[in-house]
C-alpha cells in the first residue's frame, strides 16, 4: 500500500512541475527540482563545442571536420559532399556559429543532410512526379479577379515570367481565375518532365525544396536557369503579400522576418542546385587568358 | 537577364558578410576558406567587367558564377537579418511567474514555510 502512494506522490509532483532535461526525476523522491519551475522550457541548445572547422577531401567527395572529429549526418553517415565550393559554403556555415548551435539558420546543411539520408526514401521518379504535379497549382498561374490593380500587377509581373518559360522550352502553361487552376496539357508534362530528369537526386532534392519555399514551379525555373535573382523570384511569389503591405504597411516583426527566412531558404536551395549540377567546366577557363 | 548590377558590388557585399561573421570569433576573415574560394574564383574568371565588355565564350562561365556569388552573398545576409529579426522579437522565450504577475502589478507571496507540498 506505501507503494501505491509513493507513485501517487511522483506523478502528483510531476505534473505540478516538470524540472526541464531531468530525466531521473521520477526515480528520486527527495530533491526539489533544480530550475524555477516553468510551464514551458526551450530544449536545451546544443553549445558549439568545436573551435575550427575545416575541410578535407576523401574518396566520395569533400569532409567537413569539426576540430578533428568528422561530420555526420543525423543518420550517422558520413558528410560527403560532391564540390568543393558546397563545402566550403557548409564549413562556413558551421564556423558561424558562436555559443550554441542554431540550426535553423544552417539550411545548406540541411538541405545536404537531406539529399545524403533520404529520409522519406523517395526514387528519382517520385521527385519528378511530384515536381511536375506542383505545377497544376503554381501560385502565378492562379489570378484574382478583383481588386483592379492587383489584377493589373499580377498581370505585369507574372506575365512575361510565364511567356518566358513557355518559349523557353517549348510548353503551354496559360493562367486562370478559376479555382480549379490552369489546364496544363500533357505534352507541356512530358516536356517538363524530360527537363528534370537530366538532373541527379541532389539538384532535384534542392528543386523540391525552392518549390515547396516559393510555391511556384515556374519561379523555381527561372531561378535556375539565372533568368530570376532569389530576390527577385521571392518578391513575384510574394506578390500579393507585397500589395497588401504597400497599402496597409508592414509589421516588421512578422513580414520582415518571413521576408528573410523565405529568402534565406530560397538562396540556399537555388546555390545547391546549382553547385550540385555544375561540371568541371571550371578549370579549362584558368588557362585560356 | 536577371538584375544582378555589378560584380564588383557582388564581391564587396561577400566581403562584408565574411567580415561579420569573422568579427565575433576575432579571426581575420582573410584566414577562412570562403575568403580564399572567393578571391581565387573571382580572379580566375575576371568578374571584374561587366558581362557585355567580355567576349562571348567566357561570358556564360563569368554570368553563372557571378549569379551564384550573388546567391550566396543573399543567402548570407538573409540569415544574418533573419536571425537578428528573430533574436529582436521571438528570442525572449516565456516569462516567469513572477513577471507575468508583475504584468498586472500583482505579487507573488513569500512563503517562509515554503509551500505545504514542498519537501
Amino acid at each position: 500500500m506505501w507503494r501505491s502512494c509513493l507513485r501517487l506522490q511522483d506523478w502528483g509532483r510531476r505534473l505540478l512541475k516538470w524540472p526541464p532535461g531531468d530525466p531521473t526525476a521520477s526515480a528520486r523522491l527527495g530533491p526539489a527540482p533544480q530550475s524555477p519551475a516553468r510551464a514551458y522550457a526551450p530544449p536545451t541548445e546544443r553549445k558549439r563545442f568545436y573551435q575550427n572547422v575545416s575541410i578535407t577531401q576523401g574518396e566520395g567527395g569533400f569532409e567537413i571536420n569539426l576540430d578533428h572529429r568528422k561530420l555526420k549526418t543525423p543518420q550517422a553517415k558520413l558528410f560527403t559532399v560532391p564540390s568543393e565550393a558546397l563545402a566550403i559554403a557548409v564549413a562556413t556555415e558551421w564556423d558561424s556559429q558562436h555559443d550554441t548551435i542554431k540550426f535553423y539558420t544552417m539550411h545548406l546543411t540541411t538541405l545536404c543532410n537531406t539529399s545524403l539520408d533520404n529520409p522519406t526514401q523517395r526514387s528519382k521518379d517520385q521527385l519528378i512526379w511530384a515536381a511536375v504535379k506542383f505545377l497544376d497549382t503554381d501560385t502565378i498561374c492562379y489570378r484574382v479577379e478583383e481588386p483592379e490593380t492587383l489584377v493589373e500587377l499580377q498581370k505585369n509581373e507574372w506575365d512575361p515570367i510565364i511567356e518566358w518559360a513557355e518559349k523557353r522550352y517549348g510548353m503551354e502553361i496559360g493562367s486562370s481565375t478559376s479555382i480549379m487552376g490552369p489546364n496544363i496539357p500533357a505534352k507541356t508534362r512530358e516536356v517538363l518532365v524530360s527537363h528534370l530528369a537530366s538532373y541527379n537526386m541532389w539538384a532535384l532534392q534542392g528543386i523540391e525544396f525552392v518549390m515547396a519555399q516559393l510555391k511556384s514551379m515556374v519561379l523555381t525555373l527561372g531561378l535556375i536557369d539565372l533568368r530570376l535573382t532569389v530576390e527577385q523570384a521571392v518578391l513575384l511569389s510574394r506578390l500579393e503579400e507585397e500589395y497588401q503591405i504597400q497599402k496597409w504597411g508592414s509589421i516588421e516583426w512578422a513580414h520582415d522576418y518571413e521576408l528573410q527566412e523565405l529568402r534565406a531558404r530560397t538562396a540556399a536551395g537555388t546555390l545547391f542546385v546549382h553547385l550540385c549540377s555544375e561540371n568541371t567546366t571550371v578549370k579549362h577557363k584558368l588557362l585560356q587568358e | 537577364m536577371a538584375a544582378l548590377g555589378s560584380p564588383g558590388r557582388t564581391l564587396r557585399g561577400l566581403l562584408r558578410e565574411l567580415r561579420y561573421l569573422n568579427a565575433a570569433t576575432g579571426r581575420p576573415y582573410r584566414d577562412t576558406a570562403a575568403y580564399r574560394y572567393l578571391m581565387k574564383a573571382f580572379r580566375a574568371h575576371r568578374v571584374r567587367k561587366p558581362h557585355w565588355v567580355t567576349s562571348e565564350k567566357l561570358c556564360r562561365a563569368q554570368h553563372e558564377l557571378h549569379f551564384q556569388a550573388a546567391t550566396y552573398l543573399c543567402l548570407l545576409r538573409s540569415v544574418r537579418e533573419h536571425l537578428a529579426l528573430h533574436q529582436e522579437f521571438h528570442g525572449k522565450g516565456e516569462r516567469s511567474v513572477e513577471e507575468s504577475a508583475g504584468l498586472v502589478g500583482l505579487q507573488l507571496p513569500s512563503q517562509p514555510g515554503g509551500k505545504g507540498w514542498e519537501p
